[in-house]
Parts: C-alpha cells; sequence; structure tokens
C-alpha cells in the first residue's frame, strides 16, 4: 500500500497535448476515481502511473518514491483492463500465479497464495479451467485474484466493468468495493460511468479535455459542481443562467429565468465570487411536478413553482424523466411515479427548494 | 428454368472436376508408377513393387542430395522463422520511420520473379567477392522463405492484444520474460505454420537453387533434374512420391497437431 502523487504531469503526443499539467495526491489506502468522457486524459493519467506510458513533463511519486524511470515490471502495481486480458494459453491458477512466480515465492506458498485470491474473488472451484470457458464476468475476477496475489502498493483499474451487461456490471461494482476494502489497497479507478464512480468513490477526479475540472467527495461533486462540464456530465442537470444580484455570508441571491429570485445557501456556491453573471445549477430529480401549484408558494418558506408544459416523457418503470417547457426554456424532471405518470401536453406546476440549487460563475 | 439451374450446376461441377483432374492426375500417375515392376514407366502396370525405393535409397547420390535438402531446409525455416518473428515484433509492436517501405522491402522477394532474385543475390556476391558457397545458397533460401513467415506471423501478432502483453509486464515479467511466456506461446501456431512454409519452400525449391548451389552439391529437386537430363528412370518416380509425401504431408500432419493442441487448451 502506497500513496500516489502526481507533480505537474504532463504528456503529449506530437503536437496533442492529451494530459494539460495536472497535480493530484491519492491518499494512502483511498479508492479514487478518475471520471470523464472518452478523450479526457483519464487512461493516459492511468497508464503513466502504470508506467505504460511516459510522462513529457513532470513527477511521479508512489510510496515516497519518484517512479519515472522505473519501468512498469518494477513498479509492483495491479493492473486490470476492459477486456480482462488474461493469458488465453495459461489456467487459471496459473494466471493468477504468474505475478508471483517472478517474485521468488516458494511453490508451496504460490498454491496457498493463488487459492486465497480465488476464494476472495468467490471462484475457488475454477483453478484448472481455461479462460475461454469462463463467462466475462468470472472473467474480470479472476483478473482481479490476479492483480491483487501480488499485493501490489496501487491497484490500478481501466474501466474494469464496461465490458460486462448491466446488470453483472452492479454486481461487480459492490463486489469490488467489498473487496478494496478488505484488503485495503490504495486504488486508482478509470470509468466514464458516473454511477459507478459516485457508488465506489471515496474521490472523484472529474477530467475534461486534459484537465482536472473537480476533485472531490461524491456527495460534494454531485451537489456542489466546480463548473458547468461536471454539473453537466454527473447526472441530469438544468443549467439558467441569470444574474448573481448580491453575494452575502449566508448565501447568493439570484435572479434566473422561470424561477424568478433564488436564495443558493452559501456552501452550494463556493465558486461564486459576487455580483455579476451567473448560473443556477438544479439537479432533474430535485423539480418536482404537481398538478396544482403548492398553497403557500412564497420564497419566505423556501419553495418556489413555476407554472410548465410537459413536451416529452421518458418512462423508465419506478421514475419517469419529464422534458418540461417553460416559455422559451427547456427543462428536464425525473420524478419517482406515483400511480401514473404524467401525460405529455400536460400543463403542470414545477416546484424547486433553494437549498437543492447550486450557484456557478457565468 | 429449374432445369436450366440445373444443367448449368452440372456442367460447373463437371468443370470443376476436369480442373482437379488436369491439376491432381499427373501427380497421381507419378505416384502410382512409383510402385511399378516394371523397367519403363508406363501403364497398364505390371505388379506391386518398392524396388524403385529402395534402388532410392541405395542410390549415393540421391540420398546425399535428400541429406542435404534436409539440413538445408531445416536450417532455412529455423532461421526464417527466428528472422520472421522479430521482424514482425518490430514491424506491429514498435513505431518505426519508414514501416511501410520496410514491410514492401521484406515481402518484395514473393513479388519479383525468382530467376531475378536469383541472379541478382549471384551477382552482388560476385561483386563482393564472395563465392558460391552452402552459406549463399542458405541464404538464398532464407530471403526467399522470409515473407512467407512474416505474413503469418504478422497476422497473427496483430489479432494477440497489446494488453495481455501488459498484464505480464504489470505482473512482473520483463520484456524478455513478456515474450516468451506469453507473446509466443501466443504465436506458436503461426510460427510452427511459417516454419513449416519456409521448410517446404527450401524442399522444393529449383529456380534459385540451380543458380546459388555450389558445384558438387544437389538438393532433390536439382538432382531430379539432373537425372531427367540423362535417362527416364521410375527411380525418378519414386522419388517425385518421397517428395510428395514430404512436401504435401508435413504441413497436414502439422496442421493436425496445431489443432488438437489448441482444442486441448480450449484456446
Amino acid at each position: 500500500m502506497s500513496s500516489v502523487e502526481l507533480k505537474n504531469i504532463v504528456k503529449r503526443f506530437g503536437g496533442f497535448t492529451a494530459v494539460e499539467p495536472t497535480s493530484l495526491t491519492i491518499a494512502e489506502g483511498a479508492f479514487v476515481t478518475l471520471l470523464g468522457p472518452s478523450g479526457c486524459g483519464k487512461t493516459t493519467t492511468l497508464r503513466m502511473i502504470a508506467g505504460l506510458l511516459d510522462p513529457t513533463e513532470g513527477e511521479i511519486v508512489i510510496g515516497g518514491r519518484r517512479v519515472n524511470d522505473v519501468p512498469i515490471h518494477r513498479r509492483n502495481l495491479g493492473l486490470v483492463f476492459q477486456n480482462y486480458a488474461l493469458f488465453p494459453h495459461k489456467s487459471v491458477a496459473e494466471n493468477v500465479a504468474f505475478g508471483l512466480r517472478y517474485r521468488n515465492v516458494p511453490r508451496d506458498e504460490i498454491a496457498r497464495r493463488v487459492c486465497e485470491a480465488l476464494e476472495l474473488v468467490q471462484l475457488p472451484h475454477v483453478a484448472d479451467r481455461y479462460p475461454k470457458a469462463l463467462s466475462g464476468g468470472q472473467q474480470q475476477r479472476i483478473a482481479l485474484a490476479r492483480a491483487i496475489v501480488i499485493e501490489p502498493d496501487v491497484l490500478l483499474l481501466d474501466e474494469p466493468l464496461s465490458a460486462l451487461d448491466a446488470h453483472l456490471r452492479e454486481d461487480m461494482r459492490v463486489e469490488l468495493k467489498r473487496i478494496q476494502q478488505r484488503i485495503g489497497v490504495t486504488t486508482v479507478f478509470v470509468t466514464h460511468d458516473q454511477s459507478e464512480a459516485l457508488a465506489m468513490s471515496d474521490e472523484i477526479v472529474v477530467m475534461s479535455n486534459g484537465r482536472v475540472e473537480q476533485v472531490g467527495a461524491p456527495a460534494d461533486v454531485y451537489n456542489t459542481p466546480a463548473s458547468e462540464f461536471v454539473a453537466r456530465f454527473l447526472g441530469a442537470s438544468n443549467i439558467l443562467e441569470g444574474q448573481c444580484l448580491s453575494r452575502g455570508p449566508e448565501g447568493a441571491e439570484m435572479e434566473v429565468p422561470v424561477f424568478g429570485r433564488v436564495r443558493v445557501p452559501a456552501a452550494r456556491a463556493p465558486h461564486l465570487g459576487g455580483a455579476g453573471a451567473a448560473k443556477l445549477v438544479i439537479r432533474a430529480e430535485k423539480l418536482l411536478l404537481r398538478e396544482a401549484p403548492p398553497t403557500a408558494n412564497s420564497p419566505e418558506n423556501g419553495l418556489i413553482s413555476a407554472p410548465v408544459t410537459i413536451e416529452t416523457v421518458d418512462y423508465q418503470g419506478q421514475a419517469a424523466r419529464y422534458f418540461l417547457r417553460a416559455g422559451d426554456r427547456q427543462l428536464q424532471a425525473i420524478n419517482m411515479i406515483d400511480e401514473r405518470p404524467f401525460a405529455a401536453g400536460a400543463s403542470v406546476h414545477v416546484t424547486i427548494r433553494p437549498q437543492d440549487c447550486a450557484a456557478l460563475p457565468g | 428454368m429449374a432445369q436450366g439451374t440445373n444443367i448449368g450446376w452440372s456442367l460447373i461441377r463437371l468443370y470443376t472436376i476436369l480442373v482437379y483432374l488436369f491439376m491432381f492426375l499427373p501427380v497421381a500417375v507419378v505416384v502410382l508408377l512409383s510402385f511399378n515392376q516394371n523397367q519403363f514407366g508406363a501403364f497398364p502396370m505390371t505388379g506391386f513393387s518398392l524396388r524403385w525405393f529402395e534402388a532410392l535409397w541405395n542410390n549415393d547420390a540421391v540420398m546425399r542430395a535428400f541429406r542435404t535438402s534436409l539440413v538445408l531446409g531445416l536450417m532455412t525455416a529455423v532461421i526464417s522463422t527466428t528472422l520472421g518473428v522479430l521482424a514482425s515484433l518490430a514491424l506491429v509492436r514498435y513505431r518505426i520511420p519508414g514501416k511501410n517501405l520496410i514491410t514492401t522491402v521484406l515481402i518484395a522477394p514473393i513479388l519479383v520473379p525468382e530467376v531475378v532474385l536469383a541472379v541478382a543475390l549471384l551477382l552482388f556476391l560476385n561483386w563482393l567477392g564472395i563465392g558460391k558457397s552452402f552459406a549463399l545458397l542458405l541464404a538464398g533460401h532464407v530471403i526467399f522463405t522470409l515473407p512467407f513467415v512474416i505474413l503469418v506471423v504478422q497476422a497473427r501478432l496483430v489479432s494477440i492484444r497489446r494488453d495481455v502483453e501488459e498484464a505480464a509486464l504489470s505482473l512482473g515479467a520483463s520484456p524478455v520474460q513478456t515474450f516468451f511466456s506469453v507473446t509466443l506461446p501466443l504465436l506458436t501456431p503461426a510460427v510452427a505454420a511459417g516454419g513449416l512454409f519456409a521448410f517446404t519452400i527450401s524442399f522444393d525449391d529449383i529456380t534459385g537453387t540451380l543458380f546459388w548451389k555450389p558445384g558438387g552439391v544437389e538438393t532433390v529437386p536439382t538432382q531430379i533434374f539432373s537425372m531427367l537430363r540423362d535417362s527416364i528412370s521410375p527411380e525418378i518416380n519414386a522419388l517425385g512420391t518421397v517428395m510428395v509425401v514430404m512436401t504435401v504431408g508435413l504441413p497436414l500432419l502439422g496442421a493436425a497437431l496445431a489443432r488438437r493442441l489448441a482444442m486441448k487448451r480450449g484456446v
């Protein structure tokens, strides 16, 4: 187990900069997720930590040791790939034992540790099979066992769940987190899937265009996005461009279309400097639809309401996603369904609470 | 309408059979006649006999040629596959300038007429002041078989995912250890196929061999060629049969072995 430190690392491929100067500290034993769309530099960053790519500039420090010049096979890392990357010509036991063979581990200890690792991933009975005979989920568990059996300083996971089907992915998510907590290994997880990132991480690093947009605990990143990109990338958000009228210690007084005056709590507006152009961010699931306006519709008791028309209904079973029209603006709302969803074309009232809103500089 | 189609298909079938007969009948005749008892290789056969194979066995010149061909073929196969695997690795796994040009140059010996290649190599070595030798003959065969190995190995190497090798590296295997424990085992079918190709091509090559072989050295094909100049002996039929078995039987055997190996591993 070791901490990982990136000091101003940059990666350029010819004239293209894949990773802009990036500094990041990953605490010992933490589960940190690099989250972003494809091409944001998250995989490049991971491959630099792994030693599969050399940073153009900057330093990589693992466990207090500068590893820029240490080749991958001497870094003692566990690496798990999207497509499992098991050795097809070796049995499951041989796959898991592979790393131990290069570590001068006595033969009987290898056998014991392989057994333990297979038990940890709950597949003790497949030791003699070949990877081809296993399902995708099983193959990924074996890949995980192979990576952790060597007791790596850092575990690097490169979209390990992406190749699995949706149902299996959620099970594996829980499983992966359980194993990581049990062995307590520092883990860097790369994904483009926000729900994976939110569910598993101690800390999320949101990346876009080779730059780190925000670093924070899942709830912080989700509730208080530092930029419009983060707000749009995590979850479905409504972003309303308006004005910040005043910014005091208790909060920011905003004037936005559709909802008018909204007082955003200070904790939800840390990136807003003062009065001027600003944006209001509100999550789709915080827009509550009702047939009638709330009876006490006043800014004092917090609820703000506006009449809207439902344009489209995206039925999702337990919830529905509504696309709403309010004047010349479109909003999204995700509401749990009580008996039946609202119908398209219906005129309803949308209600928000100011404490559910976040503010960004304009 | 249906009847017209039927006739069409029958004609195609007939045509196909005729083409195959045209291709394989001469070979079949040679093989059959090699078991003929009669001194003059002609039908009708007068009886089954292995006397021509026996005569081959006792013919020192033929046995010497056979040994030469065998040694030449094996050495060609070993050198060509080694070079071919190394070249394929470089071309597929590394970014090198002029990659396309290098590939074209390495494949070129297949495209250039063999006579031209043979004469060119001979003239080049003459110019360097190096005379004909077994080493030259070997070099020529390697040049000529290398493209086949590269084509086969490269195709396979492209299909081996890079992340499998990266996984081995991350687990602590050095690049060389990764090659021998992961890449090479996965390449084995292609390496074996390439080696067999190289061996059979070398074993029955005649054009280049005629130019490159030093005096007094004969391979099986050049031996047959010189025997034909003197007389037509049924021994040649027997030798032809041996050649057919070597160049057709060996690859088939290899393919069967490879398939069994693959099935066992479930790859």
